[in-house]
């Protein structure tokens, strides 16, 4: 019995097999090639507070904005089969919104509160209106979400007035660097309580089955009772409310709003994200946990680059090559090969439990 | 003679109650929308929309855009997608530019007619390249193209910066005879229009228009007429019933991603013509653009609906949209790409609803049927 329990448990997280192997890939080289790599000491800041640094922490700082990304995107992906484009966008659209509001008058807690509410409002709407497309009009994701894709940076250029305005605060500082007094950054935080709060919402609620079974069979799940449409327009909903938390974050780190550079090409690495996640692209079963280990293996070969001293300007053709090896190795046609070799390897002893599983 | 006769009639009768297909209707929309926006600028605006070298400008500027469309409708009407081909465009201008300023290596004692042609053959070659690595990995190794492509477009926009970190452009100082091939343009005097002077300046085309409109025919051809465009469209409409049929199911992929990748790299060459530059910046967003364009023009992204006459016009609507913004005096820089999204919105609106409603026969009140029965 013990045994069959282990193959369970194999047989359900085998997706986190890639992300896992690929990160333990990462880390070995990083090892071989430069031990100092993984050291992590505390510093001081400019304000005097003590601050964790090191590679490691860049890559889990660094990724936060993807890694919540990467989590609406697969909620998306798992409901409609279909991927959103516009994250990146409507992340500028939400960030402006932010600044626009801290603009108004003098910056406390209350008004970066209010700043926060507003433009996750704003961001769900815009998540709505991807949402309602994709749902009402039965258009695919990626068409759908084209149009925001296209002119979501000048809707946040114009809601900056053609500038790219600058907000500096000390509680600004705290949300995108560190909280005087706690020595892990902020962003990091962020990720973590957002993960806390969907386990949440996926522990009390019915809602991760729902999206699951919309993903697999929109037709059946229907007969079941549940409305596709609902479901995946609060797919697209909670999509926004990612948008608008990396958005603010990405605001934060550099106290200013460029609608050209606030997480320019996050979509593409948020939909990779997801796919090296193990996440069929096609919807139906997700697990978020895979999508969140792919954003941190991203950038984890992003800063594996950088200590290499590549030029950012080149990283992109080297993460090429790694997500190709990465996809061969997660490819339908691969891994049947390996079960075919495991099933002659292990054919005398085992037939009976495979049977029986 | 009279069994053939009669058999004609019989298809000629029977093409006529073929209802109008959906892919034949989209398009007729997005011409009718073209020509209609066309012609009430011209009305409106007059200004450059009079002259027929308007036309040919929005051709000049958007040849390449034209070519990766093509590319972009093949591969959805094959179900599939391909974001790689803005990035080939940009690595193949910068390679040929590298090529015809001597920095690959050394072509000394060439002239500049063969060089310009090898140029365009290695833009081939590189083309086919891509196609050849996609198209394994997609067709074969059936891995997702979304994926697959999305790293073909990271691996052609990283390798342009580590073959030349700095901009390249081609001048007139150094490379005269090039530049004079390259940038040859046919005039057209019977369509010239007077400049102030009251001198006829004749409208003027680039050469690698004559490639895009050729591309788009030869395209067309082989969507209607040949065995290789049934199965497009069989394998997009349904890849599983396309496999029962006995359509080689992974080889119609592979070549549909290798057509693609091919186009995107003759695009690049017409770019470089165009743009006689090198840069990592060139055609950003193009894939986003092309697609655009297929989609305006009718094709839909879920495969086996679409053709490549639309996605001409498809491109024609995007950039007179553009012109039509600046010159109706919105200055700003951010209402042309809210425009333009705003256009697309519509466009794709319509298609859901026009093929939605399609699903239902209209019918007709029984007092308005004329005939008994």
């Amino acid at each position: 019995m013990p045994e069959r329990k282990k193959t369970g448990f194999f047989q359900n997280n085998s997706q986190l097999l890639i992300p896992l192997v690929a990160i333990g890939l990462l880390l070995i080289f990083n090892l071989i090639r430069d031990s100092s790599f993984f050291s992590v000491n505390i510093g001081t800041n400019n304000d005097g507070y003590p601050v964790l640094q090191g590679n490691l922490i860049s890559i889990l700082n660094g990724a936060s904005e993807l890694a919540i990304l990467a989590m609406g995107m697969t909620l998306v992906t798992a409901a409609s089969g279909g991927q959103d484009i516009s994250v990146g966008c409507l992340a500028a659209i939400a960030g402006s919104v932010f600044v626009k509001v801290l603009r108004a008058g003098p910056i406390t807690g209350w008004t970066v509160a209010l700043g926060v509410v507003l433009c996750c409002l704003v961001a769900m709407v815009f998540g709505c209106f991807n949402g309602t497309l994709v749902s009402v009009f039965k258009i695919q994701p990626m068409i759908a979400t084209l149009i925001l894709f296209t002119c979501g940076r000048s809707i946040a250029y114009w809601i900056n007035g053609g500038a790219t305005p600058t907000v500096g605060s000390p509680i600004i500082t705290a949300i995108g660097s560190f909280i005087p007094g706690i020595p892990v950054p902020t962003p990091i935080l962020i990720v973590i309580l957002v993960g806390i709060i969907l386990s949440i919402v996926f522990r009390t609620t019915t809602l991760r089955l729902y999206i699951q079974s919309v993903g697999i069979n929109q037709g059946a799940a229907k007969l079941n009772g549940i409305n596709p449409l609902k479901i995946k327009l609060l797919a697209f909903i909670l999509l926004g409310a990612c948008c608008s938390v990396s958005g603010v974050i990405g605001v934060s780190r550099l106290s200013l709003i460029n609608h050209e550079t606030l997480l320019l090409n996050i979509e593409m690495d948020a939909i990779l994200a997801v796919a090296i996640g193990g996440n069929s692209l096609g919807g139906g079963k997700f697990n978020m946990a895979g999508s969140i280990l792919g954003a941190y293996t991203i950038q984890a070969l992003t800063i594996t680059l950088y200590a290499m001293k590549v030029p950012s300007t080149d990283v992109k053709a080297y993460k090429a090559i790694v997500i190709i090896l990465l996809v061969i190795l997660g490819s339908p046609v691969v891994k049947d090969a390996f079960r075919r070799l495991r099933m002659r390897s292990n054919s005398g002893r085992t037939s009976i439990g495979k049977e029986a599983a | 003679m009279t069994a053939n006769s009669v058999s004609t009639n019989e298809a000629i009768t029977a093409r006529r109650r073929e209802p109008v297909s959906n892919a034949t209707l989209l398009t007729c929309i997005s011409i009718g929308i073209f020509l209609t926006m066309y012609i009430v600028a011209i009305i409106t605006l007059k200004g450059g929309f009079t002259k027929p070298q308007q036309v040919f400008d929005i051709l000049n500027n958007n040849a390449h855009l034209i070519i990766i469309a093509c590319a972009l409708t093949i591969v959805m009407i094959n179900g599939s997608i391909d974001i790689s081909v803005a990035g080939v465009v940009a690595l193949v201008s910068m390679v040929s530019v590298m090529f015809l300023k001597g920095r690959l290596w050394p072509a000394e004692g060439m002239s500049d007619g063969v060089r310009v042609a090898l140029a365009a053959c290695i833009a081939v070659g590189i083309g086919l390249m891509f196609g050849l690595v996609q198209g394994t990995l997609i067709a074969y190794l059936d891995i997702q193209p979304f994926i697959v492509t999305l790293a073909g477009m990271f691996f052609a926009r990283g390798m342009i910066t580590i073959v030349s970190a700095e901009p390249l452009q081609l001048t007139v100082s150094n490379e005269p005879g090039i530049l004079t091939i390259v940038q040859h343009r046919i005039e057209m005097m019977f369509l010239g229009s007077p400049n102030k002077k009251g001198v006829i300046i004749p409208a003027r085309m680039e050469v690698g228009v004559i490639a895009a409109l050729l591309v788009v025919v030869i395209i067309a051809v082989i969507l209607r007429k040949t065995r290789l465009g049934r199965h497009f469209y069989a394998v997009g409409g349904n890849r599983q019933s396309a496999l029962t049929l006995g359509i080689n199911v992974k080889r119609t992929r592979f070549q549909a991603h290798l057509i693609s990748s091919l186009l995107a790299g003759i695009a690049g060459f017409v770019f470089m013509m165009h743009n006689v530059s090198g840069n990592a910046t060139n055609a950003t967003a193009g894939e986003m653009d092309a697609i655009a364009s297929s989609i305006i023009g009718g094709t839909l992204l879920s495969g086996g609906v679409g053709n490549v006459i639309g996605t001409f016009f498809g491109v024609m609507i995007l950039a007179t949209i553009k012109l039509i913004v600046v010159a109706s005096g919105l200055r700003e820089p951010w209402w042309q790409t809210i425009t333009t999204g705003a256009m697309l919105c519509f466009f794709i609106l319509l298609q859901s609803v026009v093929l939605s409603r399609r699903g239902h026969k209209m019918k007709l009140p029984p007092w308005l049927k004329l005939t008994k029965g």
